[in-house]
């Protein structure tokens, strides 16, 4: 009885693994051998928990979100969505739970399809999934975003960056998934943009319940959103920890650097040379 | 406020226009030229053979281009001719197209096997010098027209392969794809409604300038002989005819080759022009 | 006139368009480190391009002077032009994965200014090469030289693009958003490379970038623009105390702050994007008229 109090994560995952064929040292016959590139990731994300994932290029940050929305297929270990394995599943078997995880993606320029109308772009995950009331929810996906109604009849480049990564988020939202993964959704946003795409995604975690991964190369803009913060270097959890306690007192020494290495908007003329 | 896109814009349509002009027109005469020719194709008459175009001293009415060395009127063969190419234009055009841009979409968009086999396939058609394989694949299927079709199919998809199968692979690895992906769209779904109508563009310029390419090839096989029955007049047999008398009657061979130039270069500017305007991401 | 490079009143349009730069006036003193900053489309690239000589075709200059180094560069004929930016200035670009050519070795790439434009020998310039990437802190210079770009990566390159552009001794460096395509860690570092080189050869240095925390860090002076227009020209200590124009004030609270994470990443009010749009548009009647 204990157990139904506290409810399982909605993300178990444990010794996840994933390795790329090396092309470059493929024989002429035979299979290329691999590169590991996450080396056995154990972690969970609870329901309702806003989850940064931080690290460098190449830190397996990007290649890790894309396991978790199985763009990707991992080659080793446990990966289960609410209860159920997922990390097997081939496409025909996922088709059903994907409405339930979505994905921002980083760039949304390349995100949406260049000629599509917004609306089309909106409804069309919405349509493959049999909602009721298409016509209806894309203008609610708008409104969630702060986008006019009328931008449904827009093509992407008539929009701003930051009124292209709301359709993103819309999008997402629209299918009311129980998890969202954004990929590095604000790095390539304007301040202004930034901050006001951030303010949103916030509310809506709050209003909606979501539960979140955000992906991101910059500590600062993660602190303002994520409960949790799990540091990635070279394809391991160097830390993982709640935000606060992260950056009161960074136990490994990368945390440490990635933290020291922000430039804050104050003059401060040691931190250059500082290591 | 006239700004610098309208401009561009501008020149655009009139380049529109005026390709787009001619082959209507040309389409027209083709048409309808049982109705508006002036005379019959393969009418021959000594007597009036040679007559020089109307602005010439020694022409005569109704013989606007002049007449070649049989007699016959070089108009009206151009317009019989004209039959011949934009048949070969539009069925050998198009049926490239479908072939050709159905495999490199494949190739391109769902790689692994297909894209193995297609690829091979492709380098293999590509080692061929493609006038040899036309000229012998002419021999073994007999001369006529369908066989100037099925020769030119044979032969071009390939060029349309290449090109999609390039564009769908740098479309396939743009995140609007992985999106429709993680919303759980089928594979086949994703090529049709997300990486197709990208392509298109790209098809269309394609298909215009494989247009004109028809018209070449046509023309080339007419000029040696490999094309339709040697009666009936094609652009490429005229030109070939007229080369003989190039000393004495040079409007034999000079109006025909107009004829298969503003054609096959209305037919490119066509493809630019479409692309230009239709495109919502350029306009 | 004490300043090295000088921007007067430039403005320019895109061809037959809208404008781009709206009198634009600015001072980079010799030595001086001076940040442009502003979101995208505020023209700060464009200015950088303008002092290079590299505008785009589309971009025409309407009115302005740009004097470097004593010479208004805008009055000179485009040859005469050319040379004079090449003998005085130098870029640090952005993107160091397609800066630097692909199919050509380093070490040709650094000296090519020096033997072709500077007339150096190319023993001369090697050596020069040499010692330049020994100041930027690459392991193994001899090695790099010979090296392709892509054997490098991304902070190795753009240090040898820092090397490359101080390699002719250039009064000015103009650094456009050399530090965006990289990781925060190498960002520090060649923050510091660029504060040091610039310290060392007492180079004036034009900023361009749409961090303010790196301009807090490596600038002393900063231009703020919005729409193609400097709002504030400040020191960066006053401004960081307290922005004077209230853009410049949003911007500052929109950028993030990990120390407190309430007092960044504000949004950017509509009232202040509003005020500004009016002050542009003032501005633009006023500029039609007069």
């Amino acid at each position: 009885m204990v157990e139904a109090v506290k409810p399982p994560p909605l993300y178990q995952v444990s010794d996840l693994r994933l390795s790329f064929p090396d092309m470059a040292r493929k024989s002429l016959f035979g299979a290329a051998p691999g590169i590991e590139v996450l080396h056995g990731l154990s972690f969970d994300i609870a329901r309702g928990e806003v989850l940064g994932i931080v690290g460098g290029s190449g830190s397996g940050k990007t290649t890790l979100g894309r396991v978790l929305v199985r763009l990707l297929q991992p080659t080793g270990g446990q990966l289960k969505f609410d209860g159920q394995e997922i990390g097997a599943l081939d496409e025909a078997a996922l088709r059903p739970l994907r409405r339930r995880f979505q994905m921002i993606f980083q760039d949304p320029m390349s995100s949406l399809n260049p000629r599509r109308r917004v609306g089309s772009i909106i409804a069309a995950p919405l349509k493959l999934h049999g909602f009721d009331a298409v016509s209806r929810r894309v203008d609610e996906a708008l409104d969630h975003v702060g986008l006019p109604r009328a931008f449904r009849h827009r093509y992407p480049h008539e929009l701003s960056g930051g009124q292209r990564q709301r359709v993103g988020i819309a999008r997402a939202i629209a299918m009311q998934p129980e998890f969202i993964l954004a990929d590095e959704i604000v790095s390539g946003l304007d301040v202004s943009s930034q901050a006001t795409v951030l303010a949103l995604l916030e509310d809506l975690v709050r209003d909606l319940g979501l539960t979140l991964a955000f992906i991101s190369h910059d500590l600062s803009v993660i602190r303002r959103l994520c409960s949790h913060i799990m540091v990635l270097e070279s394809g391991r959890i160097v830390e993982h920890r709640p935000t606060d306690a992260l950056f009161d007192s960074p136990q490994s020494d990368y945390t440490r650097t990635l933290i020291d290495a922000i430039p804050l908007p104050d003059v401060d003329a040691d931190w250059i040379n500082r290591d | 406020m006239l700004d610098a896109r309208d401009m561009v814009k501008r020149r655009l349509g009139l380049r529109l226009w005026l390709s787009g002009g001619w082959l209507v027109l040309l389409l027209l005469a083709a048409l309808m030229a049982p109705w508006i020719a002036p005379h019959d194709p393969l009418e021959q008459d000594l007597f009036t053979s040679r007559l020089p175009p109307f602005w010439m001293a020694g022409a005569e009415p109704g013989y606007w281009l002049g007449t070649d060395s049989l007699g016959r009127d070089v108009l009206t063969r151009i317009m019989y001719g004209a039959r011949v190419a934009l048949i070969v234009a539009l069925v050998a055009g198009t049926a490239t197209m479908l072939i050709g841009a159905a495999l490199g979409l494949i190739a391109g968009y769902y790689r692994g096997w297909p894209d193995m086999v297609i690829s091979r396939l492709i380098d293999i058609w590509m080692a061929f010098p493609p006038v040899l394989f036309a000229i012998l694949l002419i021999a073994v299927l007999g001369t006529g027209l369908t066989s100037v079709i099925i020769a030119i199919i044979v032969i071009d998809w390939t060029r349309f392969a290449r090109v999609v199968r390039a564009e769908a692979m740098a479309q396939g690895a743009m995140d609007y794809v992985a999106s429709a992906q993680v919303a759980g769209q089928r594979r086949l779904g994703i090529m049709l409604r997300e990486i197709l109508p990208n392509v298109l563009p790209t098809i269309v310029a394609l298909l215009t300038l494989e247009m004109g390419i028809a018209v070449i090839v046509e023309a080339i096989l007419s000029f040696v002989n490999l094309s339709i029955s040697t009666d009936d007049p094609t652009w490429g047999g005229m030109i070939a005819e007229g080369r003989t008398s190039i000393h004495q009657a040079w409007w034999v061979l000079v109006f025909p080759l107009a004829a298969l130039f503003l054609t096959v270069l209305s037919f490119s500017q066509l493809g630019e022009g479409l692309k230009d305007r239709f495109d919502p991401v350029l306009r | 006139m004490s300043a090295f490079l000088s921007i007067r009143n430039l403005s320019a349009v895109l061809k037959g368009g809208p404008p781009l730069l709206r009198s634009v006036s600015l001072d980079v003193a010799a030595g001086e480190v001076r940040g442009l900053v502003g979101e995208s489309g505020a023209g700060k690239s464009m200015i950088g391009k303008a002092v290079l000589g590299i505008l785009p075709r589309a971009v025409e200059v309407v009115e302005g002077e740009i004097w470097l180094d004593g010479v208004d560069l805008l009055r000179l004929k485009p040859t005469e032009r050319r040379r004079r930016i090449g003998a005085t200035a130098a870029l640090i670009p952005q993107d160091p994965m397609t800066a630097l050519n692909p199919s050509r070795r380093i070490g040709p790439q650094i000296t090519d200014r020096l033997v072709d434009i500077l007339g150096w020998r190319r023993a001369a310039a090697d050596a020069r090469a040499l010692e330049l990437l020994e100041q930027v802190h690459i392991p193994d210079p001899a090695r790099v030289m010979r090296a392709y770009p892509h054997e490098l990566s991304g902070g190795m390159r753009q240090r040898v693009l820092i090397a490359s552009a101080f390699a002719a001794e250039p009064k000015l460096i103009v650094a456009d958003e050399p530090t965006t395509a990289l990781d925060v860690t190498v960002q520090k570092q060649i923050l510091r490379l660029i504060a040091q080189m610039q310290a060392r050869h007492g180079t004036a240095l034009l900023f361009v970038t749409h961090d303010l925390g790196v301009v807090s860090k490596i600038c002393g002076t900063l231009s703020v623009l919005y729409a193609g227009k400097v709002v504030e020209d400040a020191d960066v200590r006053d401004f960081f105390a307290a922005p004077a124009h209230p853009y410049s004030a949003a911007l500052l609270a929109a950028t993030p702050r990990y120390t407190d994470p309430k007092a960044g990443l504000n949004p950017v009010p509509a009232s202040v994007i509003k005020a500004v749009d009016a002050e542009i548009s003032a501005f633009d009647r006023g500029w039609r008229n007069g």
